[in-house]
């Protein structure tokens, strides 16, 4: 699978993600430039962390306008992979790919630590390579990932599986301690209903080296890496 | 012709920064404070545009860049360039 990774002025996460991927996991791997239109063939387009155009507005609200991004929405709408981590979770929400909006923290500081997320669903192209219910730590370091979407949205998100990772302790219990942005209902992370496109606050390629603490974070790309280059799609969690 | 756009998060949505500075108030003392919510103001300053254009260019900025409608709500308005000036005194 060939990935691309997209730099947008304000990036920050573009080389680590670059080094998760090519250096780490030995994976063909690009920069896309966020002014160009050539999405180089990848199979997989990764939207990486930091501040695009500075967050300005609200963040990853400028950046769903750069023509990379009209590309990535074609690319998406015809079943590519797309993975938005951190700042790319939020453009991924701006862009209208995934449902929802970010606000501020609840308890409107930065908040950079490792965290524990429970895969809650893991038929997904993303999450395979994890069993369901399975506790990852993995870091996050945002400002604003308390995401939020209207009851009407979260009823379909739960109902079709489409939420990923929730925030749980280290024995997978989810609760408002472990809910460290204040997110609804704890959620870390979703997926489209098409299942080709994943947004997650987590920053799995700071998790994918011993070195740095943990390697849960290749649970993600090895998901995606092993997956057939067709089109995945979301299962229903089991009741 | 200026534009005054106020964006605002929508009364159903929390708003941490606006519960932060309602209890900064409250801790001075200003108990008549039920409740804070923080937004952004957006002055445009326009050109070329008939008053009717300007009325459509508006809303339209907001809806698609300004607010996220998700979240936010917004109101605006046209500021004839006296009544501009003048708020700036």
């Amino acid at each position: 699978m060939r990935f691309g990774v997209v730099v947008f002025p304000g990036s920050n996460c573009d080389a680590d993600t670059f080094h998760a991927l090519n250096g780490v996991l030995g994976c063909d791997t690009v920069y896309l430039w966020h002014k160009d239109h050539d999405l180089q063939g990848v199979d997989c387009v990764v939207l990486p962390g930091g501040f695009s155009y500075g967050d300005y507005l609200r963040s990853g609200a400028i950046a769903r306008f750069s023509p990379l991004m009209q590309e990535v929405k074609r690319f998406a709408r015809k079943g590519g992979f797309v993975l938005g981590i951190c700042n790319g979770f939020q453009i991924l929400l701006e862009l209208g790919l995934l449902p929802g909006a970010m606000l501020r923290n609840k308890n409107l500081k930065f908040i950079c630590q490792h965290v524990h997320i429970r895969v809650e669903n893991a038929g997904t192209v993303f999450t395979r390579r994890a069993a369901e219910g399975q506790v990852l730590r993995i870091p996050i370091a945002h400002f604003d990932g308390n995401y939020y979407a209207p009851p009407a949205v979260y009823r379909r998100l739960e109902g079709n599986g489409q939420i990923v990772f929730r925030y749980c302790d280290d024995s997978g219990q989810t609760d408002e301690a472990a809910n460290v942005n204040g997110s609804l209902a704890g959620i870390a992370g979703v997926i489209n209903a098409e299942g080709n496109v994943l947004g997650m606050m987590p920053h799995p390629e700071r998790a994918v080296e011993s070195l740095l603490g943990s390697t849960d974070g290749r649970f993600v790309f090895q998901s995606l890496i092993d997956s057939p280059a067709g089109r995945g799609r979301t299962t229903r969690r089991p009741s | 012709m200026k534009a005054r756009i106020l964006v605002a998060f929508k009364d159903s949505v929390l708003d941490p920064q606006g519960q932060a500075v309602k209890n900064a108030l409250l801790t001075l003392g200003y108990h008549a404070v039920q409740d804070v919510r923080q937004g952004k103001v957006f002055e445009l300053d326009l050109t070329g545009l008939t008053r009717e254009e300007a009325e459509r260019l508006v809303p339209e900025v907001a809806r698609k860049v300004l607010a996220n409608l998700i979240i936010e709500k917004f109101t605006w308005e046209l500021l004839s360039d006296t009544a501009a000036t003048d708020e700036t005194l």
